[in-house]
């Protein structure tokens, strides 16, 4: 009885592989800690496209076959996630989040040969240390420092300025081009500062600001602190104009701020989801009740694109999609089309400023 | 000068917050002289049974009480995970070597904190400011110092709870056998104390203090996540240890002193550098006095 059971089992598994070929790509993002938030709107944007892709027919007749894995940010956690993403044979990773991930990721993935396309890590130094493998589906933080800069300058030229970063490679790098940026428009800024991300008390800061009389905070980190840092504010008083980044674009931060964050300005690229490019898988998210904003999209167009490069090179062999990607765009996708340059970056990246009002964040201005 | 006065009100409200972490992790150490790793994470569970608690009592009873009863239960429920981990992880291993039952301890953290992820989610959980307001104590070219109400109710009861637990601890017989076995376990017990009794009934005050310290922690920040045990551990452990693990007051007085370099550090030096302010602070104590501020000198019992 046993054996008939086992045998049969595994003729079970050899008739399923037998009939459909699969190609196995990665998902990489922080599914736990502090930047949950955002690995769930990865998730969600990575499952929908791959459920979309293998409806349709799959990537040159091969199912995909989504491995997720989770790297909490944290830059050791992310390598031994992508060792675990190639001993399991993905062709590609959608990820990681954090730029902090990413880079260190990044190594494994070029020594593999495996493709790493980042929906958010928006550090220069992703693609710029990057190798043929490295690519991402966002702009940039010297882009995304730019717009932020030029826009403190246009609206709040005699604002008093407070410049603060968590101390991570991507809250210090935004914000560190937040500050050249405001130095070459000859904008001072009167307080500069790195707190521990991660940290939970931050009223010792506040008062320090709030005894300078700073008027605008720019705050380069991710939304579990900047929350953090809007609500202990508004309980001692201190109510300036803060400006965040594109890591503080999710529902959480209002969770945790509240009405505090009310007219929070936000940098963030242009809303994909009102691209009528996206039109059709936003209704689909709109069915699983799913919210469009923040980076499913971005997670969404990185398979949807992989997908279509994978197809036009008749492969999808890493270092052949690769190739594609650079040289066969642009490439449609939710985003609107996507060419890449020759270091993996999206071409023209814009960023738009956006606006926190009543629980909803909304494009404010497109340019600065 | 209110300047000064405001970051004073910072560092006293998060010192009191360590204070009364670190008092659990003292009293562990002197009962059993062990270090009970799984303390901070005691406190997290405190804290998510306090937002359990406010979220289902929230638009049924008035605020005042139902921060009242999420204070109660989860005291009562974290004793009794106190008890169980006191009884599952640690008095197995009682008599085996000095290590073993601080791995067990390490394991125990790291078993809570993955239960609480798996059962809660990972996600961060936040409830709105509840007792919002305060009032202004005073003002001084331009700047306002305020006081909260949050802030005075974490110090109020921070210090009902620790007069309480003072209060047992000197006076009543349940005390007087908790200082006989910490002194010398073998002996109390040859003069009919039920150290095991004894050593249970210490772990249950522990963990309910470290609920309390859990529930003010989440009324005072709103944002509570698995995670948060551990650094919050990390520093009532380093405030214990300054303050001469073992010692009560030292405990409190270790809290009090970290929450207050913290605030005056972050104040007048870099923001960037507090933790490492702490830590240096607390090399250069234990390099004059090894035993903590108030730690008494470990006489070695042969």
């Amino acid at each position: 009885m046993r054996k008939i059971l086992l045998s049969t089992a595994a003729l079970l598994a050899f008739g399923t592989g037998l009939a459909q070929a699969q190609v196995k790509i990665g998902l990489a993002g922080p599914l736990t800690g502090a930047n949950a938030a955002f690995g769930v709107q990865m998730k969600t944007g990575a499952d929908l496209a791959v459920q979309d892709i293998n409806k349709a027919g799959g990537v040159l007749g091969q199912q995909i076959q989504e491995v997720t894995i989770d790297d909490a940010c944290d830059p050791k956690t992310a390598v031994s996630a992508a060792n675990t993403l190639v001993s399991d044979g993905v062709v590609m990773v959608d990820g990681h989040f954090c730029s902090a991930s990413s880079i260190p990721a990044s190594k494994v993935y070029s020594d593999n040969g495996i493709l790493e396309i980042s929906p958010a890590s928006t550090n220069p130094a992703y693609t710029d240390e990057g190798t043929a493998f490295t690519f991402r589906t966002c702009g940039r933080d010297d882009q995304q420092g730019k717009v932020a800069a030029e826009y403190i300058a246009d609206h709040f030229k005699d604002a008093k300025i407070a410049v603060l970063d968590d101390n991570s490679t991507y809250g210090k790098g935004i914000a560190d081009q937040v500050r050249a940026n405001l130095a070459k428009l000859g904008v001072p800024i009167a307080y500069n500062t790195s707190y521990t991300a991660g940290d939970k008390d931050y009223s010792a800061l506040i008062s320090r600001m709030k005894q300078q009389g700073i008027t605008l905070v720019y705050i380069g980190g991710y939304y579990s602190d900047s929350g953090l840092i809007l609500r202990q504010g508004a309980a001692q008083g201190f109510t300036p104009q803060y400006v965040s980044e594109d890591a503080a674009v999710t529902a959480a931060l209002w969770q945790i701020a509240g009405p505090t964050a009310e007219g929070m300005l936000m940098t963030f690229p242009p809303p994909a989801e009102k691209d009528p490019a996206a039109a059709k898988v936003v209704a689909e998210l709109a069915a699983l009740k799913e919210d469009p904003t923040g980076y499913v999209l971005y997670s969404y167009a990185t398979i949807q694109i992989w997908a279509e490069a994978a197809q036009k090179a008749g492969s999808t062999d890493p270092s052949k999609v690769a190739a594609e990607l650079k040289s066969g765009g642009p490439w449609a996708s939710v985003l609107g089309p996507v060419s890449f340059d020759a270091k993996g970056d999206v071409v023209n990246a814009a960023y738009a400023i956006y606006k926190w009002h009543n629980g909803n964040y909304a494009v404010s201005a497109l340019k600065p | 000068m209110a300047y000064a006065l405001q970051q004073l009100v910072n560092g006293l409200t998060l010192g009191m917050i360590y204070g009364l972490i670190a008092v659990g992790y003292t009293m562990v150490y002197g009962i059993i002289g062990m270090i009970n790793f799984a303390h901070g994470d005691v406190f997290m569970i405190g804290a998510f049974i306090g937002i359990i608690v406010i979220t289902a009592l929230s638009g049924i009873t008035a605020v005042p009480l139902g921060l009242l009863a999420a204070l109660i239960i989860s005291a009562a429920l974290c004793g009794l995970y106190g008890f169980s981990i006191e009884r599952v992880a640690y008095r197995p291993l009682r008599g085996s070597f000095r290590l073993a039952p601080l791995i067990s301890a390490i394991g125990m953290s790291i078993l809570l904190e993955n239960y609480v992820q798996t059962s809660q989610g990972a996600l961060e959980r936040a409830i709105p400011n509840l007792i919002p307001g305060g009032i202004t104590l005073m003002r001084q070219d331009g700047f306002a110092v305020q006081l909260t109400w949050m802030q005075i109710a974490i110090m109020a009861v921070t210090l009902v709870v620790l007069a309480v637990f003072t209060y047992i601890v000197t006076k009543t017989p349940l005390g007087r056998a908790m200082r006989a076995v910490e002194q010398d376990a073998k002996m109390a017990a040859l003069l009919g104390i039920d150290t095991n009794r004894t050593i249970s009934t210490t772990f249950i005050i522990g963990s309910a203090l470290a609920a309390m310290a859990g529930v003010m922690f989440l009324l005072y920040y709103g944002v509570i996540d698995f995670y948060i045990g551990f650094n919050a551990g990390i520093k009532a452990f380093t405030a214990a240890v300054l303050g001469g693990i073992g010692s009560l007051p030292g405990a409190v007085l270790g809290g009090l002193l970290i929450g207050l370099i913290e605030a005056f550090w972050s104040g007048y030096a870099t923001v960037a550098y507090k933790d490492a302010a702490v830590y240096s602070i607390l090399a250069i104590v234990l390099m004059f006095m090894p035993s903590g501020l108030l730690g008494r000198h470990e006489v070695e019992k042969v």
